[in-house]
C-alpha cells in the first residue's frame, strides 16, 4: 500500500511538473476527464495515436523544407495540420513552436522556419519522453487513479 | 409554444438531446478520436469519418440517419467548405465547422457557406455539449419560414395543411401550436423512431434534379420576389410535397441566390484567379457555380429551363435510385429521338444509345443548361458563362438529353426541359457525345460543333480567352474546341457527378456548382478536353470511352484518360495532364483537363485526327455557330472547319 501510495504521489508530482513546466496545458485535462472506466487508458491511447500520426507529418515537413525554393504555402498548410493535432492533446510547447513556424511561413522566412522546426522537434521529442515516463508510472501505480485527474 | 404541448413532450425533451446522431469528419485521427469520445460522453450517437467523400456517401446512403455534421475545414480530399455546401443543399443538415485556424476570414467563410457554428481547435467538451441547439434551431427556422411564407396566404390554407398533417393535429389550428406540436413531434420522433421515415417524423424531401427543376421553374414563373411556397407548390403540383418542404427549400434557394449575387460581383477576379490555380479550393468557385446559375437565371440571364437544369443539378439532392431511374427513362426517350433525327456520322455511332453512364448524365444535363450562345465576354466571366448556359439551353436541349444519358441521374428531368429550349440537336450530342461522351463527360461532349452550345458549356473554362481553339475544331473534324468545350462543361459536371456517384449511389451533388467551378478554373483546360473529345471521335477513343463512362467516376476518369491518351492531347494536354486524382479532386482535374484541352485547341485538334464529322453539323443553329465563332478566336463563321463531313447543320433537327 505504501508503495502504491508512493507511486500515486510520484505520478501526481510528475503530472504537476508537466503542467508547471509548460509541456502540457488545459487541453490535456480535457483528455483526462474523458477517461473513464470504459476507456481507462484513453489519454495514453490518444497520445500514442498523436505521435504515430504526427510522425508522418513531420517527415512531410522535412521533405518540404528540403526543397528549393521553399513552398511556404505548403509548409504552412502542413504545419497547420500538425498544430491542430498537437493542440488537441495539449502539447503546449510544441504548439507554440508551430505557431512560430507559421509566422515565419507568412513572412517567407526560410531560415526562421528551419530553425523553429528544429526547435519544435526537440520539444516534440522531449514531451514524448516525459509522457511515456508518466504513463508508465501511472500504469504501475494503478491506471484508474493515476491516469485521471484527482477529483 | 404552448405549455401544454411542451408538457406532453416533456419526457421527450428530457431525453433529448441524448442520442443525437452526429457525423464527425476530420482527417486528423487524433482529433477525431478525441471529439468522438467527447460526443459519446455527451450521450450522442457518433459516427466518424476521415474522408469527406466517405462522409457524403454515408449521408447519402443514410438519409435521415444523421442530425448534425461536424467537419474539419482543412481536409486533403475535399475542402471542408465545399462539403459544407453540399451537405446543406443535398441533405439540409446543420453543419458545424472546426479548425485550428481562427482567422477571421476563415470563420467568415464558414458563415457565408452556411455553417451553423465554427469551433476552434482544440475542441472542448463544453462546446460540444450544446450542439443539439443547432438541430432544434434549424427545424424551428424551417417552421418559421413556412409560417412566414404561409402568412401571406390565407389561414385556410394553413388550416388545411394542418389537417393534412394528421400527426400534428392535436394542437389547435394555430400556427404557434402547430409549430410547436410539430417540433415536439419531431424531437419525439427523432428519439423514438429514428429509422422511421413515416409521416411522424418531419419528412425530408429529397430534392431530386427533376423536383428542383420544377421548383425553379415555378419560382421563375412567379417571379423570385413573389414566389411563395403555396403558389410554388401549386405550380409544381407534386403529390406528397408539402408546403413546408417547399418553404425550406425556397429559403435555401434564396440564400443561394444571395450568395450568388454577392459572388458574381467579383467574379471576374475570381475566375481569373482561379484560372491558374487548379488547386484552388473549390469553395470560392463553388459558391459561384451553382449560385451563379441561379442568379443568372433569376436575373433573367439564364433561361428558366437552363437554370432549372442547372439548379436541379445543384440543388437536387442525390437520390441514387430515383435519380438514376429518371434519367434512364428520359434517356431512352431522348435517344430514340436523337437517333432518329440524327444520322451523324458514324463514328459516333455510339450515339448514346448506350446510355452509358447515368452518372454522367447528370453532368450532361447540367451542361445542357449551359447556354449555347457563347459570347467571348461571357466566357471570360463565370457569370457570363452562365448566360451562355442559358443560351445553350436552346440548342443543347437535345444534347441535354444525351447528357442525361450520360449518367447524370439527376439531370434527366432537366434533360427533358432543356432539350427543348436549347435546341441543340440532342442528336448531335449523342453523336458527338458518343465520341465525346465516351470521353467521359457523359455525352455532353457532343455539342462541340455547335460550339455555341459547347462553348457555352465549356465557356466557363474557355471564357473567351481560352476558346481560341474553336478554329481548331475543324481539324479534328468537329470543332475540337467546341467539343471539348462541351466536354469540359460536362467534365466538371462529370467530375462532380462522378465523385458523387462514386461512393454513393448517386450522390451527384450539385453539378451546377462544380460545373461553374470547374469551368472557371478549367478555362485553360478546355482545350485539353477538346482533345479529349477529339480522341473520342476517333474510334479508338470512342470505344474506350463508353466503358469508362460506365463507371461512376468514369467521366472523370475518362477525361483524364482522354487527355492522356489522345493524340490530340499531346499538344495541350501534355502539359496539363492531370495527375490529379479523379476522385477527390475532380475540380482540379477538370481544371487541368480544361486547360489542356484549351491548349490543344489552339494547337489544332488536327492531331487528334478525329473525324470532324461529329460536331459541326449538329448544331444547325446559325446563331450558335456565329456566337461561338465569335467567341473562339479561330473560329469564324465561315470557317470551313465547321463543315464537318456528314453533318449538315441544316439537317440537324433541333
Amino acid at each position: 500500500m505504501d508503495q502504491r501510495n508512493q507511486f500515486h504521489r510520484q505520478v501526481a508530482l510528475m503530472r504537476q511538473s508537466l503542467f508547471d513546466q509548460g509541456y502540457i496545458d488545459e487541453q490535456f485535462v480535457q483528455l483526462e476527464e474523458l477517461q473513464d472506466d470504459t476507456n481507462p487508458n484513453f489519454v495514453e491511447e490518444v497520445v500514442t495515436l498523436y505521435y504515430r500520426d504526427s510522425a508522418r507529418l513531420i517527415v512531410s515537413i522535412e521533405q518540404a523544407l528540403d526543397k528549393s525554393p521553399l513552398d511556404f504555402n505548403k509548409l504552412d498548410s502542413l504545419m497547420h495540420q500538425f498544430k491542430g493535432s498537437s493542440s488537441s492533446i495539449g502539447a503546449r510547447k510544441v504548439k507554440a513552436e508551430c505557431t512560430q513556424f507559421r509566422e515565419y511561413c507568412k513572412a517567407e522566412n526560410g531560415e526562421g522556419c528551419m530553425r523553429t522546426f528544429q526547435q519544435m522537434k526537440k520539444e516534440y521529442a522531449t514531451l514524448k519522453k516525459r509522457l511515456e515516463a508518466y504513463f508508465q508510472l501511472a500504469r504501475q501505480a494503478g491506471p484508474s487513479q493515476a491516469a485521471s485527474r484527482p477529483k | 409554444m404552448s405549455t401544454s404541448t411542451w408538457k406532453s413532450g416533456e419526457s421527450v425533451s428530457e431525453q433529448f438531446p441524448a442520442g443525437l446522431r452526429v457525423l464527425v469528419v476530420d482527417d486528423d485521427p487524433t482529433c477525431l478520436k478525441i471529439v468522438e469520445k467527447m460526443l459519446k460522453t455527451c450521450n450522442y450517437e457518433v459516427t466518424t469519418c476521415n474522408r469527406a467523400e466517405k462522409a457524403l456517401a454515408l449521408l447519402q446512403a443514410h438519409r435521415n440517419g444523421f442530425d448534425i455534421v461536424i467537419s474539419d475545414v482543412h481536409m486533403p480530399d475535399m475542402d471542408g467548405f465545399k462539403l459544407l455546401e453540399r451537405i446543406g443543399l443535398e441533405m439540409d443538415l446543420p453543419v458545424i465547422m472546426m479548425s485550428a485556424d481562427d482567422g477571421k476570414q476563415v470563420v467568415m467563410k464558414g458563415v457565408t457557406h452556411g455553417a451553423c457554428d465554427y469551433l476552434i481547435k482544440p475542441i472542448r467538451i463544453e462546446e460540444l455539449k450544446n450542439i443539439w441547439q443547432h438541430v432544434v434551431r434549424k427545424r424551428k427556422n424551417e417552421w418559421k419560414e413556412l409560417e412566414q411564407s404561409t402568412s401571406i396566404e390565407d389561414g385556410v390554407d394553413r388550416a388545411h395543411k394542418q389537417s393534412e398533417d394528421a400527426d400534428y393535429s392535436s394542437s389547435a389550428n394555430e400556427g404557434g401550436n402547430w409549430k410547436s406540436s410539430k417540433r415536439r413531434k419531431d424531437e419525439e420522433d427523432e428519439l423514438e423512431e429514428r429509422d422511421d421515415t413515416s409521416t411522424l417524423k418531419k419528412p425530408r424531401v429529397v430534392w431530386s434534379v427533376e423536383l428542383h427543376q420544377q421548383f425553379v421553374a415555378a419560382v421563375n414563373q412567379l417571379g423570385i420576389d413573389k414566389a411563395v411556397p403555396k403558389k410554388i407548390l401549386e405550380l409544381m403540383n407534386v403529390p406528397g410535397l408539402t408546403r413546408e418542404n417547399v418553404a425550406s427549400h425556397l429559403q435555401k434557394y434564396r440564400l443561394y441566390l444571395r450568395r450568388l449575387s454577392g459572388v458574381s460581383q467579383h467574379q471576374g477576379g475570381v475566375s481569373n484567379s482561379f484560372m491558374g490555380t487548379q488547386d484552388a479550393t473549390f469553395s470560392p468557385i463553388s459558391s459561384l457555380t451553382g449560385l451563379d446559375l441561379q442568379t443568372l437565371a433569376v436575373t433573367g440571364q439564364l433561361p428558366p429551363q437552363s437554370l432549372a437544369t442547372l439548379q436541379a443539378v445543384g440543388f437536387a439532392r442525390p437520390s441514387p435510385k430515383s435519380g438514376l431511374s429518371i434519367p434512364m427513362i428520359d434517356q431512352r426517350n431522348l435517344f430514340s429521338f436523337d437517333n432518329s433525327k440524327f444520322k451523324f456520322g458514324e463514328g459516333q455511332g455510339q450515339q448514346q444509345q448506350q446510355q452509358p453512364n447515368l452518372g454522367n448524365n447528370k453532368q450532361l444535363n447540367l451542361l445542357h443548361g449551359i447556354p449555347t450562345t457563347m459570347e467571348p465576354k461571357q466566357l471570360a466571366n463565370l457569370h457570363q458563362s452562365l448566360e451562355n448556359i442559358s443560351n445553350m439551353q436552346v440548342p443543347v436541349s437535345q444534347g441535354n438529353s444525351i447528357l442525361m444519358h450520360r449518367g447524370t441521374a439527376r439531370l434527366p428531368p432537366n434533360v427533358g426541359q432543356p432539350v427543348t429550349s436549347n435546341g441543340l440537336p440532342g442528336g448531335l450530342l449523342p453523336r458527338n457525345g458518343h465520341a465525346e461522351n465516351g470521353r467521359g463527360a457523359g455525352g455532353y461532349t457532343n455539342p462541340v460543333p455547335q460550339t455555341t452550345s459547347s462553348a457555352a458549356l465549356t465557356f466557363p473554362l474557355n471564357h473567351g480567352t481560352e476558346l481560341p481553339g474553336t478554329n481548331s475544331f475543324p481539324p479534328l473534324g468537329s470543332p475540337p474546341g467546341i467539343q471539348s468545350l462541351t466536354h469540359k462543361g460536362q467534365f466538371p459536371q462529370d467530375i462532380t457527378v462522378n465523385s458523387e456517384i462514386k461512393g454513393s449511389t448517386a450522390g451527384g451533388f450539385i453539378p451546377g456548382y462544380y460545373v461553374l467551378n470547374d469551368l472557371q478554373q478549367l478555362r485553360s483546360h478546355d482545350w485539353e478536353l477538346q482533345n479529349v473529345g477529339l480522341n473520342f471521335d476517333s474510334p479508338q477513343s470512342a470505344s474506350s470511352l463508353p466503358g469508362s463512362l460506365e463507371s461512376a467516376s468514369s467521366s472523370l476518369y475518362v477525361q483524364q484518360g482522354i487527355s492522356r491518351s489522345g493524340p490530340l492531347r499531346n499538344s495541350s494536354s501534355g502539359g496539363s495532364k492531370p495527375s490529379f486524382p479523379v476522385e477527390g479532386t475532380h475540380n482540379q482535374n477538370l481544371g487541368s483537363i480544361v486547360n489542356s484541352s484549351v491548349r490543344i485547341k489552339s494547337e489544332n485538334v488536327v492531331d487528334a485526327g478525329c473525324p470532324s464529322t461529329l460536331y459541326p453539323e449538329h448544331f444547325g443553329q446559325e446563331d450558335l455557330m456565329s456566337a461561338l465563332l465569335k467567341q473562339q478566336e479561330g473560329i469564324g463563321p465561315g470557317n470551313p472547319d465547321f463543315d464537318f463531313d456528314g453533318y449538315n447543320i441544316d439537317n440537324i433537327p433541333v
